[in-house]
């Protein structure tokens, strides 16, 4: 369960938003819209732990998670607008490093998943925005985390990506998991399971 | 997950092998600019070749340093790494231990040879050894929190060579002192020690600072 | 947590108004001890046995290298204050001292130099203190740079403050190994720049120039301190904002 408390940020001497408050269960979704600069990407730096508040805190299952630390990092998992992958290694290397030790067999079914089994042995670097969003979406899936925080998911990906995204989605909330997203675009057969928060209105 | 990261630094050290070569040939393109500078004459290598040596390794180092946080961070990498449930602080010594054996270690042994275009003898070569030996992991141990203060920043290697050449005045004197030292017939152990005594405070202090200093830098 | 006397004071709002109070009296008294000190000094006080009448910048020379530690420390102390306890007048305090340090280790610098030059012959000796006032210099440069080349305030000063406390561990040990490098390196008979025990009647106006010094960094702080804490004000509409109905 993810609380956010009185939330405030603050960037470049601007005030983003404030007063936040929210309280998200398990197996549902965010989704956070606005205009560009309205703070978006820092309200979920601000759910990730990485950018601390102006004011107010974050708390999982009732804990704040400055408190937490390591203990909610494991239980979260960040898809940036910068995916993270090494241009160096290959689509599979990139998985088979990412983290927790895992078998070849785990990671070429999660790539098989994404629609990637043809290209696991490509440097990162060749592939496509697309092809990269693909990847992060198999790191998401190998990360076994309730919580997924999400900036502009679909960026760069065509119709079979959007469905692709927006079924994996489907599965986590089903699972129990939790989702935190921004996007401008709609994600199919989600649009009545989410839940909406408008910042800059 | 520790072993993980460990694994892919070496990997990607692997692939780009400039990113170890550049560095090395600096180190000896800069040592061979003192007898261009200063004149051969042997007595006079002799007696600058520790020190020159040294800066030469330091200056190489320095050139080094960036490459440690800033393509993680244009990647995206390195929010991933802030992201992990691993202690920070460790993550970071990881980083750095594979830095030094891809980009230090290789210094300290290449070393020897460069101070042979100083006339030095055998002896000295191996107080020499074992001073940059201990002293490199020093070098990149603190040169790691001045990079990780100045990610992305305008001014970049040269903001971060003046922010951290005065952390490495101790590590330089006590590294050229103690060849010197040897040289003299005073014995090199005194310095050796303080050298050897320093890296294990940057050991646990270091990569600490560095983290803190990545999430300051990441906020 | 410093008792309510304290936690009130640190509150730019208050401490505005406390420190214009104090400002008056702080450079009257530092302007009286300066004056003092320093007639006492290049006037009264003997000339040394061993160097003449060159020997009185130390008068100058002794407070500045006094004062360029003892600035550093109040920021050390700032940085750590600001870091762990979010106090924003103590990010303030740090930044105002930075310059001010700089200013004092180039005064002790150049002081340094000149008084070298009657007694080496040259206009800069590696003489153990002076190298490592030189450091000392390129610390606070260092501080100075990184503040100016972070755009985001917040960032800006958590980086300076973390940097203040990796230079103030550091600063022993740096200490420490250019004292090394000296004996090493000089032979120990060479002069040391204060000279062997100081005659008493040259102690007296160098303490009252030490003291004098030390009121005049307080007053120039405060003074620096109340105009960051204009800038601030100007800048932070957001605090306004953040409780507004």
């Amino acid at each position: 369960m993810l609380e956010l408390r009185d939330l405030a940020a603050v960037r470049s001497n601007t005030l983003l938003f404030r007063r936040l408050g929210l309280l998200l269960h398990a197996g549902e979704a965010l989704r956070v819209a606005g205009p560009n600069g309205a703070g978006k990407t820092t309200l979920l730096r601000v759910i990730c732990g990485l950018t601390e508040p102006a004011r107010g805190e974050v708390r999982w299952d009732g804990t704040p998670i400055r408190e937490l630390g390591d203990d909610y990092r494991a239980r979260l998992a960040f898809l940036g607008h910068q995916e993270g992958h090494f241009g160096d290694l290959s689509a599979a290397e990139n998985l088979r490093l990412a983290g927790a030790p895992v078998t070849g067999s785990v990671v070429d079914e999660v790539l098989r998943r994404v629609g990637l089994s043809a290209l696991a042995d490509q440097p990162a670097r060749f592939l496509s925005q697309g092809q990269r969003r693909r990847l992060g979406l198999a790191r998401l899936l190998l990360r076994v985390a309730p919580l997924w925080i999400l900036d502009e998911p679909l960026t760069g990906l065509d119709r079979q990506g959007v469905e692709l995204t927006a079924h994996l989605l489907a599965g986590h909330l089903a699972d129990g998991g939790l989702a935190v997203l921004t996007t401008h675009q709609d994600l199919p057969g989600l649009d009545g399971v989410l839940r909406h928060l408008d910042l800059g209105a | 997950m520790l072993g993980q990261v460990f694994r892919r630094e070496l990997l990607l050290a692997w692939r780009r092998p400039g990113d170890t070569l550049l560095p090395l040939t600096f180190f000896v393109i800069v040592g061979s600019l003192f007898p261009l500078g200063v004149g051969a004459e042997p007595q006079l290598l002799r007696s600058i070749g520790p020190g020159a040596v040294w800066i030469a390794a330091v200056l190489a180092t320095l050139l080094g340093l960036p490459r440690l946080f800033a393509a993680d961070q244009h990647s995206g990498a390195l929010e991933q790494l802030l992201l992990s449930p691993a202690p920070l602080a460790a993550l970071v010594a990881v980083k750095v231990l594979a830095q030094w054996l891809t980009g230090g270690l290789p210094l300290a042994l290449a070393a020897p040879l460069l101070a042979l275009g100083f006339g030095l003898d055998f002896a000295d070569l191996g107080v020499l050894l074992a001073g940059l030996l201990l002293g490199t992991p020093l070098l990149n141990l603190l040169g790691a929190i001045s990079a990780a203060l100045t990610l992305g920043l305008r001014g970049g290697g040269a903001l971060l060579g003046l922010l951290v050449l005065p952390l490495y005045v101790p590590v330089l004197i006590f590294g050229s002192g103690a060849v010197q030292a040897a040289a003299l017939g005073f014995g090199a152990g005194a310095n050796l020690s303080l050298l050897a005594a320093m890296l294990v405070l940057a050991l646990v202090f270091a990569p600490w600072a560095t983290a803190a200093a990545l999430r300051i830098s990441l906020d | 947590m410093f008792g309510p006397t304290l936690d009130r004071l640190a509150a730019p709002k208050f401490f505005y108004p406390f420190a214009g109070r104090l400002l008056p009296w702080l450079g009257t008294l530092a302007a009286a001890l300066l004056l003092l000190g320093a007639g006492w000094g290049l006037a009264l006080a003997p000339a040394d046995y061993q160097q003449g009448d060159s020997y009185r910048i130390m008068f100058i020379h002794v407070p500045a290298a006094w004062l360029s530690m003892l600035t550093y420390m109040v920021m050390a102390g700032g940085a750590f204050v600001f870091l762990v306890w979010r106090m924003k007048l103590a990010d303030m305090l740090a930044k105002c001292c930075a310059p001010l340090g700089a200013a004092f280790t180039a005064l002790t610098l150049i002081t340094g130099s000149l008084w070298g030059k009657p007694m080496w012959g040259t206009w800069w000796a590696w003489d153990a203190r002076l190298t490592s006032e030189l450091v000392l210099l390129f610390l606070y440069l260092g501080l100075i740079a990184l503040r100016g080349a972070i755009d985001e305030p917040q960032r800006a000063g958590r980086a300076t403050a973390l940097l203040a406390l990796v230079g103030v561990v550091n600063i022993p040990i740096i200490h420490f190994s250019v004292e090394w490098w000296n004996t090493l390196h000089q032979p120990a008979s060479l002069t040391r720049m204060d000279g062997p025990a100081i005659h008493p009647a040259m102690l007296t106006p160098l303490l009252l120039m030490i003291a004098g010094f030390t009121v005049y960094f307080a007053a120039v702080l405060l003074q620096r301190l109340r105009c960051e804490i204009l800038e601030r004000e100007r800048d932070a509409r957001w605090l306004v904002e953040l409780d507004a109905p």
